[in-house]
């Protein structure tokens, strides 16, 4: 892992002027939270292909989805608490339903958004997300991923929701990484426990990964960027081979990645497992480096939740 | 400040009162703002503003209801405040009471169709106790809401959201004629320099005295006035000055 830190959100401008350039036909949204977001390093340079329809999710959404009805690859995004939260009715009606081409990047997701406080910490956007019949949930690790997953969400037809950070978290990945649709990325080997995480947590997972290895536990982590479509195989297999699970998500433990995970080894392979994330509760303002201690989303709280599957694991 | 120290009927030791009027903050992220005078007023120590946006601290980045005693409403997400305002106001005629309901609107709260939605039903329901305050600054998170208030005119204004040289949005959104929207929705206008305190404390007190209907005062104003480099400056929407500019600030506003 180098030392480079970068905020994921980072990575959305950049892609889409590039994207542009290279001949997609992107059309870009957006409700006052282009400077945030990025998105409006698009409108510098293509003013006439960003529109702006100002603070007004619900319509963005349905602006969008009439572009997108006309065949063009449409890109809107906000903070990830106002979209999906603010506008799900018109989400769900307007992209999902009719499967429209609207790529939708929640930024500012989860309790990192930090001193903003509980009305600016997306923690339920990804059960609301993974709801939705069709839609494609993507939910980048670091900023070389970030590029790579709105890559793939321009290229693919269909809705996609990408989720991306506010803060600077370091960059794990070179410019070796590839992400796959669909596949989850063995990010270092293990035999004896599997964590599975999202995002931010990918980063902890790994740094637990290290404290167990100093205690003779080997330990996989698998970055399960793809939430939907899901690894399936790789979840199976995870179970399979290593025999005990741990989730880790900056998001409610229940209708993110824990809940698809359980839900899949419990129709296929059930095993132990442990869920690292908010526990049925908003967080309040602090910096974010202070919430994750905070509210245990930390590599000692997967390192010890990695004992405790270990020690309930069978045989 | 107006309507702390001049306009409201409240008791900063007795937040919970039932007959006080209430304010509504629907822009939630002017919550500094709010905790200083309400500090001021004495509803929490003058000393507490510092641990503002502090794990542990009641001061949350946006209001948060009852925290501290006396805040009415959560917010931080744009365009609920009036629709809150409203069920209050509904609750004070039920219940027999003659409290007012003041809420403050940013151009951020008019951009939202909840906004809309709230203005229409206010007036549906005839509600003369509500009184909607618009803090018609023209800037907003990236930029400048209107075409009127940048400069440059070179660009074709059926152009909306184009990038200033200085990095800022223009006309992300553009609300006039203002006036005659809010009118045409069933309100009393009013206008004012939201900047110039007794004239705001007597648009105030002509809206106090208007049976039938609601009323909303347009307070023109300057984001950041008073500091010279962060007067009509998107800049510093988001984003707190750096020591060496607060220190400028104070000293301009001294
Ligand atoms: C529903 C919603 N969308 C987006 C935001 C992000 N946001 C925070 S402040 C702001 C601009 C607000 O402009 P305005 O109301 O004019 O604020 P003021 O100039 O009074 O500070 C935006 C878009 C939000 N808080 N809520
Ligand atoms: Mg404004």
């Amino acid at each position: 892992m180098t030392t480079k830190a970068a905020a994921t959100r980072e990575a959305l401008g950049p892609t889409l002027v590039r994207l542009r350039r290279e001949g997609l036909d992107i059309v870009v949204v957006d409700a006052d939270l282009g400077s945030s977001t990025t998105a409006r390093e698009f409108g510098k340079v293509f003013p006439e292909r960003f529109f702006a329809v100002g603070v007004a999710e619900q319509n963005m959404v349905n602006v969008a989805a009439g572009l997108a009805a006309t065949g063009k690859t449409v890109f809107i995004s906000t903070f990830a608490v106002f979209a999906p939260g603010r506008c799900f009715d018109q989400i769900r009606l307007g992209i999902a339903q009719p499967r429209q081409n609207v790529k939708l990047v929640g930024s500012h997701a989860g309790i990192i958004t930090g001193e903003d406080g509980a009305s600016a910490h997306a923690i339920d956007d990804l059960s609301l997300m993974l709801s939705l019949p069709g839609f494609r949930v993507i939910v980048p690790a670091d900023v070389v991923e970030a590029e790579q997953a709105i890559e793939v969400a321009a290229r693919t037809s269909g809705p996609f929701y990408v989720r991306c950070v506010r803060p600077k978290i370091p960059v794990i990945y070179d410019e070796s990484h590839e992400f796959q649709l669909g596949k989850a990325h063995l990010t270092r080997p293990g035999k004896d426990v599997t964590v599975m995480a999202i995002g931010v947590m990918v980063w902890k997972a790994l740094e637990a990964a290290e404290l167990l290895a100093q205690q003779g536990i080997d330990c996989r982590v698998l970055n399960m960027a793809s939430l939907k479509p899901l690894d399936v195989e790789a979840v199976l297999a995870a179970a399979r081979e290593t025999g005990a699970i741990v989730t880790a998500e900056d998001h409610l433990v229940h209708g993110g990645l824990a809940s698809l995970v359980a839900q899949t080894l419990a129709l296929h392979q059930p095993a132990p497992m442990a869920f690292i994330g908010m526990q049925d509760q908003y967080a309040v303002s602090g910096r974010w480096d202070q919430l994750l201690e905070h509210y245990g989303l930390t590599a000692e709280k997967i390192a010890e939740a990695a004992r405790s599957v270990l020690a309930r694991k069978k045989g | 400040m107006a309507l702390y120290c001049h306009t409201l009927r409240h008791d900063p030791q007795n937040p919970q009162w039932p007959d006080r009027d209430r304010f509504i903050l629907s822009k939630g992220h002017a919550a500094p703002a709010v905790y200083a005078v309400m500090a001021e007023c004495g509803y929490l120590p003058v000393e507490e503003l510092i641990t503002l946006r502090k794990l542990g601290s009641c001061l949350e980045g946006h209001l948060v209801a009852d925290s501290p005693p006396g805040v009415e409403m959560t917010s931080g997400s744009l365009g609920m405040g009036l629709s809150f305002s409203l069920g209050q106001a509904l609750a004070a005629r039920l219940d027999g009471k003659d409290y007012r309901v003041y809420c403050l609107l940013g151009d951020g709260d008019l951009n939202e169709g909840q906004t809309w939605e709230a203005a229409m039903a206010s007036a549906h329901h005839q509600v003369d106790n509500l009184i909607a305050i618009i803090d018609y600054n023209r800037i907003q998170n990236d930029g400048f809401s209107d075409y009127s208030r940048y400069e440059d005119k070179s660009r074709p204004q059926r152009i909306a959201g184009w990038v200033s040289e200085e990095g800022h949005t223009v006309n992300i959104m553009a609300l006039q004629p203002l006036e005659e929207k809010w009118r045409a929705f069933g309100w009393q206008v009013l206008e004012t320099d939201g900047h110039d305190l007794s004239a705001l404390i007597e648009t105030l007190e002509k809206a106090k005295g208007t049976k039938g209907r609601p009323t909303v005062i347009i307070a023109h104003t300057v984001k950041g006035k008073g500091v010279s480099f962060m007067e009509n400056n998107p800049a510093f929407h988001g984003k707190a000055p750096t020591p060496e500019q607060a220190e400028k600030a104070l000293a301009e506003l001294a």
